[in-house]
């Protein structure tokens, strides 16, 4: 097998991975990221809620209580510099129960103790001023200002784009096998080949465990937590603008409400404990139980609206936490662990936390001055995103397809995707490979007849950039293939 | 950006959209355009490539090809301008619309009257929140004969079909026919969706296996589809798990609806009907907007593309009327005519009273499995404007009958029930 070296090793192409990446692409560190999956955005990461938090209601005192209220006042230049869509929506928690209302004082004072000093108590009256969808039973309710909304896959694609650009490398179907520490470093057994670097950062998230676990490390489990979402079409005569809470209970923090970037609505999740971490799979049970527990804040919400279910899987560790660790006998060995659902928010803040951690150690000393990395002399600072044809006004379109006359070429009707869109989507640094990709990056299928009409062309795009037959075009990579091959008549032709 | 100005604009050239365009013509609109988003005329029925078309029109049994073909060579015989490879993005109140064509970019275009003939589109997975796994190889049975007829692929190799729509059953058989196994078609009510003569045709003649009230409960494999569960419906229709048994598929075809697409017409402000999920029209197909008229399976989806080109015809030659002056908007002298008893849907649901008009066709579709049903429009007295009696209704086949114009009151309300033994 081939040898690839590098300075540091991320194991996680998720929101904290990705995030590090780009991070550590500013200084003069060689850096490579490897994710199992075939794109990167990892696995929680690109599906959950899309909300950006406040922290109002971590636990106070704690590591993820820092990183999250640290985290969300970063986001308006983030997402100004990734040139992504970002929204300070602001959050409602609605109390329907004499028992919930009687829980808001303690929830105000968490808020407090997490220093988010912006919360305030809502009358019912302000609550439906607000939000005239929510029940006209609701008590009382939460001001949450700063709760915002993104769009968690572009977050984690536009970092990678410009950690790329600065440098970084990125390699997807990349699953890690092995670990072992060796006296010139560490050596990764991958799917992929051999991988030697000087540092390992573990942000593997649910299989944070397994990593560490092959460096005999075996204090801690991570089991998947799944919750199930649905979407709901834009058309959904719903109007609500703000993320709807419930007031969360000792076992649950129950199911909540909120729009998308992209004008849908999300309603969920199910908070299920599992020990299987591939059980990505939905259940009539959990999509029932998401609808029935929005309906007693929004009670216009019904299954009727829906587009398209989901389940991710958040990391739980236990003993639980956010961890940042290093080992004495592991000199650059980085572990972020424990790292759950507010792992996208907080994942900005702990970048350049665990760059400061591993500056910490006595490892990469050439690349070091007074303790700090060296900045690299022309870094890239700003990504742009892939101009969208929808959204642009009729002068930006026309100009669009004078540049690029694929621009004029609707790929997907719902969405109003172009071709243009769907090549850059593909020809970008990391590109999508797969039709999911593709999804994620320009929305081609996302839309309310989830890819009836783009079924066709979608792979046949795919095929001609990549360059591979169309029976190889794929919906997640190897093994999700979307065609079977020729029919009769045609066998036997290409 | 060009400008481009026509009396009828026709958006999309389905069997809709060409009887449309052809009528208009026919009918003195000097300047017609039919926008279409593909790269030929014909709409989905190019890739219908199985016979059973034009059985009402033509007394022909023509593939999907054929029958748009006779439609083609009409609209070419005709100084009609076609925009292919366009896609209409905004449509507003004033019948101002925006294309945008790969070949001329962004059209503008103001016609005096406009033609919806953007036809349906299925109804996928998530509309119906199939739990299970999402894996590569679910796809709607549309999506699947365009992969197959049209560009020469197959989707699979061993196949489950949930929902017995026509396009399911035609799939069935296609599938089956090439090399396919499909294992079974699976339908949550207790008859089938489509055509009786689909069933005969597609299910029956090839022993592919029909699982009626039963429904999927789980779709297993992460990457690539590797099978499902199947379970009968107890007695509430809820899915009776002791009974669930595991099929493995490759692939799994849903055949559970079509919508009418209308996301054009609310963009112009259309009032929808929210049975049928199409626009409301009167008796020339005009919707509630000026000048803006819908034709085929817009207005509600139709079981037979004969009624779909009938349909198409009325609002073209309606759309030219009009942009000559002769037909007005609507106004509140309208009788209105509504779904009543064991009726589920009719169209049109407004119609404007003239003794000297033609009569009007209606198009109905019963509630339920009904026998020896009687069909009456009434206006709510004892009095009924409109008799017909059935030896069988099923809701997937329409009623179609025709009611002399001349015995409608203006400004009334009318109400069309269906009485007989439900089955």
């Amino acid at each position: 097998m081939n040898l690839a070296r590098t300075d540091v090793l991320i194991i996680g192409a998720g929101a904290v991975g990705t995030a590090l990446a780009r991070e550590l692409s500013r200084f003069e560190i060689g850096v490579t990221v490897v994710d199992r999956l075939n794109d990167v955005g990892g696995d929680a990461s690109k599906s959950n809620s899309a909300i950006v938090h406040t922290g109002f209601d971590a636990p106070p005192g704690t590591l993820e209580s820092a990183m999250v209220v640290r985290a969300n006042p970063m986001y308006d230049d983030l997402c100004r510099d990734l040139d992504i869509p970002f929204r300070r929506t602001g959050a409602i928690l609605v109390a329907v129960t004499q028992e919930e209302e009687a829980e808001l004082p303690h929830i105000l004072a968490k808020a407090q103790a997490n220093h988010v000093y912006d919360v305030t108590p809502l009358t019912a009256q302000q609550v439906r001023e607000l939000e005239p969808s929510v029940t006209s039973h609701v008590k009382a309710g939460l001001h949450v200002p700063r709760e915002s909304i993104v769009d968690p896959f572009l977050l984690v694609a536009a970092q990678a784009e410009n950690a790329i650009e600065n440098g970084a490398v990125f390699l997807t179907s990349c699953e890690v096998l092995g670990l072992r520490r060796d006296h010139d470093g560490f050596y990764a057994e991958t799917t992929r080949g051999e991988i030697r670097s000087e540092c390992v950062v573990n942000a593997a998230g649910v299989f944070a465990d397994t990593i560490s676990g092959f460096l005999n490390i075996d204090d801690f489990k991570v089991h998947p937590r799944r919750g199930q979402f649905h979407v709901l079409d834009r058309a959904a005569p719903l109007g609500i603008e703000h993320v709807i809470l419930p007031v969360p209970t000792p076992i649950t923090k129950g199911k909540l409400l909120t729009p998308t970037m992209h004008g849908n609505w999300l309603i969920g999740p199910t908070a299920e404990e599992l020990e299987d971490k591939s059980a990505h799979n939905t259940t009539t049970e959990g999509l029932a139980e998401v609808v029935e527990d929005v309906r007693k804040r929004v009670p216009d919400v019904t299954p009727a609206f829906a587009i398209s279910q989901y389940a991710g899987l958040r990391p739980v560790r236990e003993p639980g936490g956010y961890h940042f660790r290093t080992f004495p006998e592991f000199r650059g060995y980085l572990e972020l662990s424990g790292i759950r659902s507010t792992g996208v928010t907080a994942s900005v803040a702990v970048a350049p936390y665990a760059r400061r951690l591993l500056a910490d150690m006595p490892v990469l000393n050439r690349v070091k001055e007074k303790g700090r990395f060296r900045l690299k002399e022309n870094v890239v600072a700003k990504r742009k995103g892939i101009p969208c044809f929808r959204e642009a006004d009729t002068k930006t379109k026309e100009a669009l397809i004078e540049q690029d006359p694929l621009y004029a070429h609707v790929v997907c009707r719902c969405e109003t995707v172009t071709e243009a869109e769907v090549v850059q989507a593909i020809r970008r640094r990391p590109g999508a490979r797969d039709w999911d990709g593709i999804k994620r990056r320009v929305r081609a299928g996302l839309g309310r007849c989830q890819g009836g009409f783009c079924g066709m062309r979608i792979p046949q795009i795919l095929a001609r950039e990549l360059g591979i037959p169309l029976e190889q075009a794929s919906k997640k990579g190897a093994g999700s293939e979307l065609l079977d091959g020729r029919t009769k008549s045609l066998r036997g032709t290409s | 950006m060009k400008n481009v100005t026509c009396d009828v604009a026709v958006i999309g050239s389905g069997p809709a959209g060409l009887a449309a365009a052809v009528a208009a013509h026919d009918q003195g609109a000097e300047d017609v355009l039919l926008i279409e988003r593909d790269a030929g005329l014909g709409g989905i029925l190019q890739q219908c490539i199985h016979n059973g078309f034009g059985l009402h029109l033509f007394d022909e049994d023509l593939t999907g090809p054929e029958y748009a073909s006779r439609f083609i060579a009409e609209a070419e015989a005709r100084p009609i301008r076609q925009i292919l490879r366009a896609m209409v993005i905004e449509l507003n109140a004033n019948r101002e619309l925006l294309a945008v064509s790969r070949n001329e970019g962004l059209l503008h275009v103001s016609p005096k009257a406009v033609v919806l003939a953007m036809g349906c589109r299925e109804r996928p997975r998530g509309a119906i929140a199939l739990p299970g796994f999402r894996p590569a190889g679910i796809m709607t049975a549309g999506t699947a004969q365009r992969f197959i007829n049209i560009e020469g692929f197959l989707p699979g190799k061993e196949i489950v079909i949930l929902g017995s729509g026509d396009i399911g059953m035609i799939m069935a058989r296609r599938l089956h026919l090439e090399g396919a196994r499909v294992k079974a078609v699976i339908e949550i009510q207790s008859c089938i969706g489509g055509l009786s003569r689909n069933l005969v045709q597609c299910l029956q003649d090839f022993d592919i296996p029909l699982y009626l009230s039963h429904t999927l409960t789980d779709i297993h494999g992460a990457h690539r589809v590797e099978g499902v569960d199947v379970a009968p419906l107890d007695r509430h229709g809820k899915p009776d798990l002791s009974g669930s048994f595991p099929v493995s598929c490759d692939t799994l075809l849903l055949s559970v609806g079509l919508i009418p697409e209308n996301e054009l017409s609310r963009q112009a402000g259309v009032r929808l009907d929210p049975i049928t999920g199409g626009p409301l029209v009167d008796q020339h197909y005009q919707t509630s907007v000026p000048g803006v008229f819908a034709a085929g399976n817009v207005v509600q989806v139709f079981d037979l593309v004969d009624h779909v080109s009938t349909c198409g015809t009325t609002a073209g030659s309606s759309a030219a009327r009009y942009a000559a002056g002769e037909i007005a908007a609507w106004d509140d002298r309208m009788c209105r005519i509504e779904a009543g008893k064991g009726v589920r849907a009719v169209v049109p649901q407004r119609l404007t009273a003239d003794r000297d008009a033609d009569e009007v066709h209606f198009y109905l579709r019963s509630g339920s499995v009904m026998r020896k049903a009687t069909l009456q429009l009434s206006n709510g007295g004892n009095e009924s404007l409109f008799t017909k009696r059935f030896r069988i209704v099923r809701p997937p086949e329409m009623i179609h009958v025709a009611v002399a114009n001349g015995d409608f009151i203006p400004s009334k309300s009318y109400a069309a029930s269906l009485r007989g033994e439900i089955t």
